[in-house]
């Protein structure tokens, strides 16, 4: 299974002499470290299918996110600090959510308002920030994947690769080339499931609902399985549709799209 | 009005449990969110004109003072009158005075969210001057002694039967036989009942959508008429309005109008606009003898220069509301004051402090949707991220989630330590959870686990895995590649 690239893509990239493998930092996001390391490994898959260079930086943790989040900047901003070290030298840094990639494209550089070098540090390691299925498509031009898999999917739009990032269109791209693999669209894919980091259990009460329509809608469309790119959110969600009893199966799309399906979805147990 | 934002949660969990509410909400949920994406599909220029509307309200900003007083003397000079308030207080006294002066004994109002901030309704009543809601929303809620659920849609939280019930209980002068099913025959109940009340009212009561500096104009925007019929017929016209309502000219007024009603019911314009510029001027057939305007600040100078200035461009048209998955799950009363929704967790504490509203900018997921669709292009959740940095900094928050983060952060900043400790946490609780892949209950997690079921990590961090795998490759491609030295 090797992902079909087209080349040309890289505005670095010189039209004589052909390019050296990107190197990419793969950015793995807590969660992916700690609960889904198969994620971590479909995404390393997808980017050296691609042609990629792919390393895992050690001197990382976490986004900062919640601390971001939390109206805590003195330590979002430490962490940021860190995470941009951690990826100096590398051509890009890729992270398999929407949500963590949005912190470090959109967010580290008003964390250092009042210093204006860290800022401009700042700026340039955003700008080599991409989402994984982003960086696969827009930036890497892959148009199709050789993965295949039997059944029926509905994708949920994670709030901030969608509305920070304006990815939509590519997840579903690559989608289409997975083989035997049939999209069912669900109402209002782009409606937030409640997750919200910290907010999901700080107002419990208030993102219950707020799932409870989000898996009303994800049963309606008649899908086997559910996919999204953010952890986060398809942990809120497969959480609330194994508390209903629902069989949908809940994976993070880069397990498809790299066909790495054997391990048991998200909050499946492992078979025998 | 009474504050409840302290005690949002319950509030909250109070609106989740109200049935009929939930049943109301379901339509804010369809309805204006497919109207507003038709309307700015529509419109090839519409994102443009959110960019001028941003712009235009920007730069009034920036010279608000200038504006404030350009604004002051055209409205002077058209023989109106204005008056500032600098509190909430000032603005009820000031009006009181001119009820006073002019005898009165009813007052009609239309639509006025400022009219709620400052809390008018309740102080005329005290003072025995009798307030009429002529919106129809805005009348349901008065018979029933309720305050607006939703900035443009008052009575959204209301169903049929239940305004059914009302017009029945109050309307007693009526055939209590009469017809009520279709919401059409309520309406015509309400408007021949409201249809007396403007020829008895001895003052009309508007606020502003906009005030033109270059003419010294008011602008209201309304759909039913009752505002036209309320400032219009009485003798005397009040308008209460806060001071960021300031706009140049009539141009600008034209680009934002254009924005205004799309974003807000996905009409192109709302069915009336009403420009009004001073009292009845001899040989004008009708208008108002005096014309008032109480300009408010309550708070809003204070914004000016603070990471919360780009709210004070806010034109009160709902889309954020409208597009909000927490609103749409708990409706605008739990927010416990005036503005509800997004543009609320961001203005509230603006005007009645954070220390009584700090869980209105925590209660949102920054899904980001409000400000997608603000057609001031206001950044809704960075402004609520801006409280809870204040919130954070005054030790607002509670002490569990503050220890919590602060034992978090001192994790996330110390890679290899962090690395070593979920290692063997997340092994733990994958050995745990392997049997059944979830957790229905986990100590410290009820938060999570009351609702939904907890995933199982895999077990093994992706981190040590990595680690393990790429040291074997490199291992491996190491002892390759020396033994193919020794074998050549």
């Amino acid at each position: 299974m090797t992902a079909t690239a087209q080349t040309g893509a890289q505005p670095n990239e010189t039209a004589q002499a052909p390019a050296a493998a990107p190197r990419v930092g793969l950015f793995v996001t807590c969660l992916v470290d700690l609960f889904r390391p198969s994620v971590g490994f479909a995404a390393v898959k997808l980017m050296e299918d691609a042609g990629c260079l792919v390393e895992v930086p050690a001197a990382q943790t976490c986004c900062g996110q919640p601390a971001f989040n939390s109206g805590d900047r003195k330590d979002a901003r430490a962490i940021a600090e860190q995470t941009i070290r951690a990826f100096e030298g590398y051509d890009y840094v890729v992270a398999p959510s929407g949500s963590c990639a949005g912190m470090l494209k959109k967010h580290y550089e008003e964390l250092f308002d009042d210093d204006a070098p860290a800022r401009e540090r700042a700026a340039a390691f955003s700008a080599k920030v991409f989402e994984l299925v982003s960086f696969l498509t827009d930036v890497l031009g892959v148009t199709g994947v050789e993965a295949r898999f039997q059944g029926s999917a509905t994708y949920h739009d994670s709030c901030s690769g969608l509305r920070e990032l304006g990815i939509s269109r590519q997840p579903r791209k690559l989608l289409a080339s997975v083989e035997g693999l049939e999209l069912k669209e669900m109402r209002d894919p782009d409606v937030c499931c409640g997750f919200g980091g910290t907010f999901c259990v700080k107002y419990p009460d208030i993102s219950n609902k707020i799932v409870e329509e989000k898996t009303r809608t994800i049963r309606e469309s008649g899908a086997g399985m559910l996919l999204a790119g953010d952890l986060g959110c398809l942990m809120n969600m497969a959480g609330k549709l194994k508390r209903e009893g629902s069989a949908i199966e809940v994976r993070h799309v880069a397990e498809v799209l790299a066909g790495m399906t054997d391990q048991p979805a998200i909050g499946e147990k492992r078979q025998g | 009005m009474q504050i409840t934002s302290p005690q949002f949660k319950a509030n909250a969990r109070h609106a989740l449990d109200d049935a009929p509410l939930q049943r109301a909400l379901g339509h804010v949920r369809s309805g204006f969110i497919t109207k507003r994406a038709t309307a700015a599909a529509a419109l090839p220029e519409f994102e443009q004109l959110r960019d001028n509307a941003r712009d235009i309200k920007d730069h009034v900003l920036a010279h608000l003072d200038l504006y404030l007083e350009a604004y002051a003397e055209k409205v002077e000079a058209a023989g109106g009158t204005v008056h500032w308030a600098e509190t909430a207080e000032d603005a009820r006294r000031i009006i009181l005075d001119i009820c006073r002066k002019r005898g009165a004994r009813t007052v009609t109002k239309g639509k006025s969210m400022i009219t709620e901030e400052i809390g008018l309704n309740a102080f005329l009543d005290e003072h025995s001057v009798a307030p009429v809601e002529t919106d129809l929303g805005e009348y349901i809620i008065q018979l029933r002694g309720e305050h607006p659920s939703h900035i443009i849609a008052p009575a959204v939280h209301v169903n049929k039967d239940q305004v059914e019930a009302d017009f029945r209980r109050v309307h007693t002068h009526l055939d209590p036989n009469r017809n009520l099913e279709e919401p059409t025959t309520l309406l015509g109940e309400a408007r021949a009942v409201l249809r007396d009340k403007y020829f008895q009212a001895d003052i009309g009561i508007t606020g502003a959508n906009f005030l033109v500096a270059e003419t010294g104009s008011s602008i209201i925007v309304t759909n039913e008429g009752n505002g036209d019929l309320t400032q219009i017929l009485p003798k005397t016209h009040v308008v209460v309005a806060s001071i960021e309502k300031i706009v140049p000219t009539l141009e600008d007024v034209s680009q934002i109008l254009r924005v205004l009603a799309r974003s807000a019911t996905g009409q192109d314009m709302s069915v009336y606009t009403t420009v009004s510029t001073g009292p009845k001027r001899a040989g004008d057939p009708d208008g108002p003898e005096e014309y008032h305007v109480v300009l408010l600040d309550n708070g809003r100078s204070a914004m000016l220069g603070t990471e919360f200035q780009d709210m004070l461009r806010c034109i009160r048209c709902g889309a954020c509301m409208n597009h909000c998955p927490v609103y749409h799950a708990v409706g605008g009363h739990a927010y416990g004051w005036v503005y509800p929704g997004p543009m609320g967790a961001v203005l509230t504490p603006s005007l009645i402090g954070v220390d009584q509203s700090g869980h209105l900018p925590n209660a949102s997921t920054f899904c980001g949707r409000c400000e997608s669709v603000c057609p001031m292009r206001i950044p809704l959740p960075k402004m609520m991220r801006h409280w809870r940095e204040r919130e954070f900094s005054r030790n607002l928050n509670p002490a569990t989630a503050r220890y919590g983060l602060a034992l978090w952060a001192f994790f996330a900043k110390r890679p290899a330590l962090y690395q070593g400790l979920t290692r063997l946490a997340m092994g733990a609780l994958g050995l745990i959870g392997r049997g059944r892949g979830r957790f229905s209950f986990l100590p410290l997690a009820g938060g999570w686990t009351r609702h939904r079921d907890l995933p199982a990590p895999q077990g093994g961090t992706f981190q040590a895995q990595w680690a393990k795998a790429r040291g074997a490759k490199a291992k491996d491609m190491r002892s390759k590649s020396a033994s193919g030295r020794a074998s050549a």
